[in-house]
């Protein structure tokens, strides 16, 4: 299977007064087109620094970043950022957050046709009665769906989400979950995704990508979950196999995300 | 709400209030301090009036006491035969030799009086140097807005160099650091000397010049920290968009560093306002500062309270103006 984006050999480093600190080396990664991966591991361990350098936001140090066929150099529109703080100018309504995108990615269309555009994101993301407000007036959850809707509303290549529930309680959580998962099906994107939470990782992605700690982390072990799509969460809680997955992801989480891959490991000859 | 306008209203008008008893009980007494000796004093006094010695008498344990109070010594002479007028000879004896610093100070009522004219017909124009206190103080204010547009036209621009480019700022930040403390009243002949070939507008330019370069340094240095503190997540999604350059400025650069903006803008207002009365002072401009010392050199203290207080009074009414279009940005982001 070709690979829609390839990370290879990705090192980085950052100077700190103690000298440099290798965050990331020799990170792999390969995504299949229509693909949902999530990144998994502890706080800190440079997963948001991967995503970053995917969106071209951080420099690499050394390696490759291949999308659809391009290598990656900067940051641009057709990578659709969400970022755990929703990120969206305080100055601008919910509806103008978003043109402040399409504006950029849609410049021969009609400015009827890119409000359009901005319109139908808005009112699939659950805005449609408050898109014409300003985000101080919007509910945390709210704000995010903006996030969501602006990321979608560029029609972007690839989806890179960066903690975006981090900051939610559950149930907002929930329903976000459910209205990407919505969005990424009918646009058939291919996402990569940063979160710490096993539950969010294993009801959205088709593999779950879990990092080793930092400095120098890198992909430790890969999950493929492979439940049908669309997937329901009541669906997934009475399936054993979720569990057998959660295990597995906790397991690595608790156990042996310290290690690299490749090294003797000394912890699971102790267990 | 009864507390809050007792605090925000009856507070300050009771502050106010004091003051102004202040100065009345203070400016409503003549204090003598003399110049001489006591003996001086005392020749003069004997050679004015037959029969002073029985008022030096009353008069020389007083003298000893400072500070020496008009009517107390008036009261004591005026008691002795013959009192009436002694006092008179003394009175402008003494008159002539204090260094009668608080008598000359109007009282609240005096002021009042001699400002009345000016303040009941603010718009009035009698004569170059003789309108009303507004019409004075709209000329001062016109003069100030055309300085502080300056600075800010020439302000803001710089501030957004210094904190977007680091090589900016290490080059002309120690020049700023110098130029920012040095006093209007040391740029103001500068000004003069610079248009001087203006001929008789030479004294706007120079206070237009003055004003400029006096007030814009709070709005340079704001604008300066608003910028380099535009969060990182703003700027990323400028660049995640691929905004233009241009855009990232109207879109997200100045919008977001408008609060710092602003109170760079209301301190420079302040400063400008500061300027202006020098200004005028030096160049002789009519204006608010220009008719201050020109009472001055005429003598009329009662002109020269007014005109303070009509330069506070304007200076505060400013900055209010100028919160409140603050706080209407700080809300926004």
């Amino acid at each position: 299977m070709k690979k829609f984006l390839d990370i290879s050999r990705l090192i980085k480093t950052f100077p700190t007064p103690k000298g440099p600190l290798t965050v990331v080396r020799d990170f792999d990664l390969g995504v299949k087109k229509g693909e949902f991966i999530t990144l998994i591991g502890h706080s800190g361990c440079g997963k948001s620094t991967v995503l970053s350098m995917v969106a071209g936001l951080t420099e690499l140090t050394e390696g490759v970043i291949i999308l659809a066929g391009k290598e990656v150099t900067e940051a641009g529109p057709d990578r659709g950022v969400v970022f755990q703080a929703p990120c969206l100018l305080p100055w601008y309504t919910a509806f103008e957050n978003v043109m402040l995108g399409v504006d950029q990615v849609y410049y021969t269309a009609t400015p009827l046709e890119r409000s359009q555009i901005a319109e139908y994101y808005l009112t699939i993301v659950g805005l449609g009665d408050s898109m014409h407000k300003r985000p101080a007036e919007l509910s945390q959850g709210m704000r995010q769906r903006c996030g969501i809707a602006r990321a979608f509303a560029l029609s972007p290549k690839m989806l890179l989400l960066d903690e975006p529930f981090g900051m939610l309680d559950s149930l907002t959580k929930y329903e976000l979950q459910d209205v990407l998962l919505d969005l990424w099906q009918r646009d058939q994107k291919t996402a990569l995704m940063v979160t710490h939470d096993v539950d969010e990782a294993l009801y959205l992605s088709d593999r779950v990508v879990m990092m080793t700690d930092g400095p120098e982390a890198t992909v430790g072990d890969i999950l493929e979950v492979n439940f049908p799509r669309p997937r329901t969460r009541k669906q997934l809680m009475e399936d054993p196999e979720y569990y057998r997955l959660r295990e597995h992801l906790i397991g690595f989480l608790e156990e042996r995300s310290h290690l690299r891959p490749g090294k003797p490991s000394t912890a699971a000859v102790a267990h | 709400m009864k507390s809050f306008k007792f605090d925000g209203l009856v507070l300050p008008l009771f502050g106010i209030l004091l003051v102004l008893a202040l100065w009345h009980t203070v400016a409503g007494k003549k204090i003598y301090v003399l110049k001489e000796s006591i003996e001086v004093v005392h020749a003069s006094v004997i050679e004015a009036v037959p029969g002073g010695e029985a008022g030096w008498s009353t008069l020389k344990p007083l003298l000893n006491k400072p500070p020496l109070e008009a009517a107390k010594i008036a009261a004591a002479i005026k008691s002795l035969p013959n009192g009436a007028e002694i006092w008179t000879a003394l009175e402008q004896n003494l008159e002539e030799r204090r260094v009668g610093l608080i008598s000359s100070l109007p009282n609240v009522v005096e002021t009042w009086q001699a400002s009345k004219l000016y303040i009941m017909e603010p718009f009035a124009k009698r004569g170059e140097m003789d309108q009303g206190i507004l019409r004075f103080s709209w000329y001062s204010l016109i003069l100030v807005a055309e300085g502080y547009s300056l600075a800010l036209l020439i302000g803001t621009p710089i501030g957004f160099f210094l904190g977007l480019s680091p090589m900016f700022t290490k080059t002309f930040d120690p020049l700023i650091q110098i130029l920012r403390p040095v006093s209007p009243l040391a740029w103001l002949p500068l000004g003069l000397v610079l248009f001087l070939s203006a001929g008789k507008d030479a004294g706007t330019y120079g206070a237009l010049f003055t004003i400029a370069i006096c007030s814009m340094w709070p709005t340079v240095l704001n604008t300066a920290v608003g910028v380099r503190a535009v969060p990182q997540d703003y700027l990323n999604v400028g660049k995640v968009l691929k905004l233009s350059r241009f855009k990232t400025l109207t879109k997200i650069l100045i919008p977001a560093t408008l609060p710092y903006m602003f109170t760079g803008f209301r301190l420079s207002l302040g400063i400008a306002w500061l300027v202006i009365v020098a200004a005028e002072m030096l160049t002789g401009r009519p204006g608010v500062g220009g008719f201050l010392w020109q009472e001055y050199n005429s003598l009329v203290y009662e002109h020269i309270i007014l005109s303070i207080i009509t330069i506070g009074v304007i200076g505060f009414i400013l900055d209010r103006l100028m919160s409140l279009i603050e706080a209407r940005f700080k809300a926004i982001s």
